[in-house]
């Protein structure tokens, strides 16, 4: 699997580049993060799970609790400005590919 | 899926080469580039005017979910050959970044594929840097506003 991919993936959501921008400031527990978002609570779960996942969260136990950090290496890769522009463009042309071919069709 | 879409961009240099092939005929990807509602589907922009013509002009309006205008992008076609190229400038209004000139060409690899090849000359390899960066600094920009909204909520509402 392609790692690298994934995390782009990941950011490409915009509920989850809030929680990295959340969690950029100061170490959050799952609960404090959630209660910044409208969303329920088992989605922001699972937003933080995909996060952890690729690493751009790294969790640390305080206690009973389980805080989450971001992980500023990892983020630094993903800066690698190139991979964003090349995905918005991959992006477009994927949609222009499958409308052009329904033209194709009718 | 493999990645179709390719960015060849030297570190010194003041241009990109983004080149993809497609599962379509070269008109049909032509086609796309030329008629305005078709333009407005994959580029997720509203499409004010697309003169496709020596000397014509284009003007894109890209709106948020809420409709406030965020981006107007316009250009002026200096050349178009159907099927072949189309040779025009590319400015984002309002911008710091100065306009940029683009030679897109169309080929034919069979008679159901093609290839696009769109060559961007920037104003200097700072500009060229600055707009590959676009997109995953709006990217972290929209989520902060998206942020910020959702703190003045919370704010209003414990006034409340």
């Amino acid at each position: 699997m392609n790692v690298r991919r994934d995390v782009f993936q990941a950011i490409v959501d915009p509920t989850r580049r809030a929680i990295l921008l959340l969690v950029a400031s100061q170490a959050m527990t799952a609960g404090a993060i959630a209660a910044n978002f409208d969303t329920a609570r088992p989605t922001v779960s699972k937003h933080l799970q995909i996060l952890t996942e690729c690493e751009l969260l790294e969790q640390e136990q305080k206690g009973r609790e389980i805080y989450y950090n971001i992980n500023a290496k990892k983020m630094k890769e993903v800066a690698d400005f190139i991979e964003p522009f090349r995905q918005m463009w991959d992006d477009r042309f994927n949609k222009l590919e499958s409308i052009m071919k329904n033209y194709k069709t009718t | 899926m493999e990645r179709k879409t390719k960015i060849n961009a030297l570190d010194d240099k003041q241009e990109i080469l983004i080149t993809r092939e497609f599962d379509l005929p070269v008109e049909l990807l032509f086609k796309a580039y030329i008629e305005a509602e078709i333009v407005e589907q994959w580029m997720g922009t509203k499409v004010l005017k697309l003169e496709n013509k020596k000397h014509g002009s284009y003007q894109f309006e890209t709106s948020d979910p809420k409709g406030n205008v965020v981006l107007k992008m316009n250009g002026v076609i200096h050349e178009i050959i159907s099927n072949q190229k189309i040779t025009r400038t590319f400015e984002m209004e309002n911008t710091p970044f100065e306009v940029q000139l683009e030679f897109l060409q169309f080929e034919k690899l069979t008679d159901e594929t093609s290839k696009l090849n769109m060559h961007v000359i920037y104003k200097s390899v700072a500009v060229r840097d600055q707009i590959l960066k676009l997109p995953f600094a709006q990217g972290i920009n929209m989520a902060h506003n998206r942020l910020q909204d959702i703190l003045n909520q919370k704010t209003t509402n414990h006034d409340n």
